[in-house]
C-alpha cells in the first residue's frame, strides 16, 4: 500500500516526460533517475547538484532531464525506458536498487550509456558502476563520535542491510572503539532510504535507548531535527546539512559527484567512454568531510584532520588489521588491509558490535 | 536492555496523531456514504500549506488553519467532482491524491530546510516532570489533545445527536434520506470538507510539529494507512483511536526493539498493521450481516436527486 502513491506519482511524471524523439543535431541529453527528491537536502540533493554542475560545465551542448521519487524495482525499468524514448543519450541511475532495471534496459539500448550509482552489476558493455568510499568518511565520524559520546552509546540509523551500509557501521564503530574502549553502537533499520517521519521516529527510539551521538545512513534531515530537540550531537549525511550546525550537526560526510559526472558525460560525448567500476573516496574528493564545528574539542578536530589527511594520502586504510569478525574469528591479520572485493560484499559485523544484521 | 514503556507510549501517541486525525475525518466522510481515496493528497497539501504558513508567519496556530484550508480546497474539488458532476468516487479520489502530491511538490519547492517556530506544549514543565504520568499525559503538543478530543466529539455527534443521525441516514440510504427532505449533496459537501480539514490538520502536524521540515512526498503513505484504519475500525470512532495507537505502537515498538537489540523479524513487524487490516477485512466480510451492520450501505455510490 505504501508503494502505491509513489508508483502512481512516477507514472504521472513519466507520462509528462514523454517528449518526441530527439533529432540528430539536438544537444546531448543526460537523464537522471532519482530515488528521492532533490528537496531531501541529502542523498538526492547531492546528485542533483552534480546534474546542475554538468549543465553549468557544458552549457548548451548538454541538456539534462531528471525523474524524482522513482521506486526501486520493476517500475524503474519503465521510467528509464521512457526517458530514453524521450531522447536521453546517457542515463545515471542514482540508487542501489536500480541495478536490475538499469541492466535490463541497457540490454535493449546498446547505444545509450548507463551509469549506476553504488551498484555492482555490469552485465552489458554500456553499463558502468560508480560508488564512493563512504566508509572512509565514516571512520572520521566514528573517531569524533568515540571522543564525544558521554553515554558511550552511539546510535546509527541504517536504511537497508546491504554491504555499503554495513561498511559504514563497521568503520564508524571500529574508529569509535579505537579511541573509546567502552563505546557501543546501536543500529535501527528503517527499510527505506527516505521517509522523514520514520527517520525521525528511529532517531527518537535511539535517543530513548540512551544514545547521545547519532549517525544516519538515510537521506533526509529529519533525524537532525530530533537530535537538536534532544540536545545530542549528530552528523550530516550525504549532504552537508550545514543548517543544523554548529549543533547538533558537528561534522558531515558529503558525497561530491559533480567531478565524476562532468568527466563521464564529457567522455560519452567524445566517444571515449569505456565501461568502468569506479570506487573513489577522500583522495579524489568524491567523499568530503564537511566543516567540523567548534562543538568538537580542538584536539579531536586536529586528530580527525590527521586521519583525513592520512586517508587522502593513501597512508591509512580504515579497514586495517587486526580486525576480528563479530563471532571472534580473524578477518584481517595484523597490518592486513581489506580488499575491495570483500568490502563490496561485506555482510558481517566486526567484533564488539552486539546487534545482529537482519536477513 | 529493556524498553522504557513510558517513552514508548509517548512516542506511539505522537506517531499515531497524523494518521488518527486523517482517519477520524475520513470516518465521517464514509459515514455519509462517500469514499474519498484522496486522503494522502489532502494530507500532503495540509503538510505543505501548514509548513509554508508556519515559516512565513511564525505562528503555529496559523499554520494549522492554513493546513486545514489547503486540504479543504482540495476536498472541495473532490466534492464538486463527485457530488455535482457525479464523477466516480474511486477514480476522483485517486486523482486527488496524485494532484495533491504534485501540487504540494510545486508549492513547497524552495521551502525544504527553512526554519519553523516550535509548537508550544500546553501544560507547564512542572506537570511534565511528574514521573510516568507527566510525559504520557502532559508532554504533548496541543494538536495531540485536539485529535483525541475530536475522536470523542465525532463519536458523540454520530451516535448521540440528530445531526449524526442525518449523516448516517445519508450514508445508509441516500434515496430515503432525500425522500425525507434532507439535502444529501449539501450534507456530503459538509462531511467531505470536514474530512479535508482533518486530513490537512494531520498533514500540518507532520510537517510543523513532528518533522519540522518540508520534504516532497513526506506523508509517505500515511493517508493510505488512515484509509485502512477506517476499515480496520469498522467505522467506529473509538476503534479508530485504538487502531491508530495500535498501528503507532507497532511502529514505535519495532524501532525500539531494534535499538534494544532484541532479535525480532523487522520486516514482519513493519508489515503487521497491513496484515491486521487484511485479517479484520476478512473477518468482517465473512459475516454478511455484520459487514452490513458496519459499512455504510451507500458507500461509494453516486446520488442522483432525480431518481
Amino acid at each position: 500500500m505504501k508503494m502505491l502513491p509513489r508508483l502512481l506519482a512516477s507514472a504521472a511524471l513519466v507520462a509528462g516526460l514523454a517528449l518526441p524523439a530527439a533529432a540528430q543535431d539536438d544537444p546531448f541529453q543526460v537523464g537522471f533517475i532519482y530515488v528521492g527528491s532533490p528537496g531531501d537536502y541529502g542523498w538526492t540533493y547531492e546528485h542533483d547538484q552534480g546534474r546542475l554542475a554538468v549543465e553549468e560545465h557544458f552549457g548548451d551542448a548538454v541538456e539534462t532531464v531528471f525523474l524524482e521519487n522513482v521506486p526501486e524495482g520493476a517500475d524503474a525499468e519503465r521510467a528509464i525506458t521512457q526517458m530514453i524514448l524521450g531522447g536521453a543519450d546517457m542515463i545515471f541511475t542514482t540508487s542501489f536498487g536500480f541495478g536490475e532495471a538499469t541492466n535490463a534496459v541497457a540490454a535493449q539500448f546498446p547505444d545509450v550509456y548507463f551509469e549506476h550509482a553504488t551498484g555492482y552489476m555490469r552485465e552489458h558493455p554500456n553499463v558502468s558502476t560508480y560508488n564512493a568510499r563512504f566508509y572512509e568518511g565514516r571512520a572520521v565520524l566514528g573517531h569524533i563520535a568515540g571522543h564525544m559520546t558521554e553515554s558511550n552509546i552511539i546510535g546509527y540509523i541504517g536504511s537497508y542491510p546491504i554491504p555499503e551500509v554495513i561498511q559504514g557501521i563497521n568503520s564508524a564503530f571500529l574508529h569509535a572503539r579505537e579511541v573509546n574502549p567502552d563505546v557501543e553502537i546501536r543500529v535501527v533499520w528503517t527499510y527505506t532510504w527516505f521517509d522523514p517521519a520514520v527517520e525521525a521516529d528511529a532517531a527518537q527510539a535511539l535517543i530513548d535507548a540512551g544514545v547521545d551521538v547519532l549517525m544516519q545512513h538515510t537521506d533526509s534531515t529529519a533525524p537532525q531535527t530530533v537530535a537538536q530537540e534532544a540536545g545530542i550531537i549528530s552528523f550530516g549525511q550525504a549532504s552537508d546539512m550545514i543548517q543544523f550546525a554548529p549543533r547538533p550537526r558537528v561534522a558531515s560526510i558529503i558525497d561530491n559527484w559533480a567531478p565524476y559526472y562532468i568527466r563521464r558525460v564529457g567522455e560519452a560525448m567524445e566517444g571515449t567512454w569505456e565501461q568502468s567500476d569506479i570506487w573513489e573516496g577522500i583522495d579524489t574528493g568524491m567523499v568530503v568531510i564537511g566543516e567540523m564545528t567548534d562543538a568538537i574539542p580542538e584536539d579531536v578536530r586536529a586528530s580527525a584532520q590527521a586521519m583525513i589527511d592520512a586517508i587522502a594520502a593513501g597512508e591509512y586504510h580504515p579497514f586495517t588489521g587486526p580486525i576480528n569478525r563479530q563471532d571472534g574469528s580473524v578477518w584481517l591479520a595484523d597490518g592486513e588491509v581489506a580488499d575491495d572485493g570483500t568490502l563490496a560484499g561485506l555482510n558481517f559485523y566486526v567484533e564488539g558490535i552486539t546487534g545482529e544484521i537482519p536477513n | 536492555m529493556i524498553i522504557d514503556p513510558v517513552t514508548l507510549i509517548v512516542a506511539l501517541i505522537t506517531v499515531a496523531t497524523p494518521v488518527l486525525l486523517a482517519a477520524i475525518g475520513e470516518l465521517v466522510v464514509e459515514k455519509s456514504g462517500v469514499l474519498n481515496l484522496g486522503v494522502e493528497g489532502m494530507m500532503i497539501m495540509g503538510a505543505v500549506c501548514g509548513f509554508i504558513v508556519a515559516h512565513e508567519t511564525g505562528s503555529v496556530a496559523m499554520a494549522f488553519v492554513a493546513g486545514m484550508g489547503g486540504a479543504m480546497a482540495l476536498a472541495l474539488v473532490f466534492a464538486v467532482l463527485t457530488q455535482v458532476l457525479m464523477a466516480n468516487q474511486v477514480a476522483s479520489g485517486l486523482a486527488l491524491t496524485l494532484f495533491g502530491l504534485g501540487l504540494a511538490a510545486l508549492l513547497g519547492s524552495g521551502y525544504s530546510g527553512l526554519p519553523v517556530p516550535v509548537a508550544s506544549r500546553p501544560f507547564p514543565e512542572a506537570l511534565q516532570a511528574i514521573p510516568v504520568a507527566g510525559p504520557i499525559l502532559f508532554s504533548h503538543s496541543v494538536l495531540v489533545y485536539v485529535a483525541i478530543a475530536l475522536v470523542g466529539a465525532v463519536w458523540f455527534v454520530l451516535a448521540r445527536t440528530r445531526a449524526g443521525l442525518v449523516i448516517r441516514a445519508v450514508g445508509e440510504n441516500h434515496d430515503a434520506a432525500h425522500a425525507l427532505g434532507y439535502k444529501v449533496v449539501r450534507i456530503r459537501f459538509a462531511t467531505i470538507l470536514f474530512g479535508g480539514a482533518c486530513a490537512g490538520l494531520g498533514g500540518a502536524f507532520l510537517s510543523v510539529v513532528r518533522v519540522q521540515n518540508w520534504f516532497d512526498g513526506m506523508t509517505a503513505g500515511a493517508g493510505w494507512i488512515a484509509l485502512a484504519l477506517v476499515v480496520f475500525a469498522s467505522w467506529k470512532a473509538g476503534r479508530v483511536l485504538l487502531g491508530a495507537w495500535l498501528f503507532g505502537g507497532i511502529a514505535a515498538l519495532q524501532l525500539r526493539l531494534q535499538a534494544a537489540e532484541v532479535g525480532v523479524p523487522v520486516a514482519l513487524l513493519d508489515a503487521s498493521p497491513y496484515l491486521v487490516t487484511i485479517i479484520v477485512l476478512v473477518i468482517i466480510s465473512s459475516d454478511r450481516r455484520r459487514a452490513a451492520l458496519n459499512a455504510p450501505a451507500a458507500l461509494g455510490r453516486a446520488f442522483h436527486a432525480a431518481s
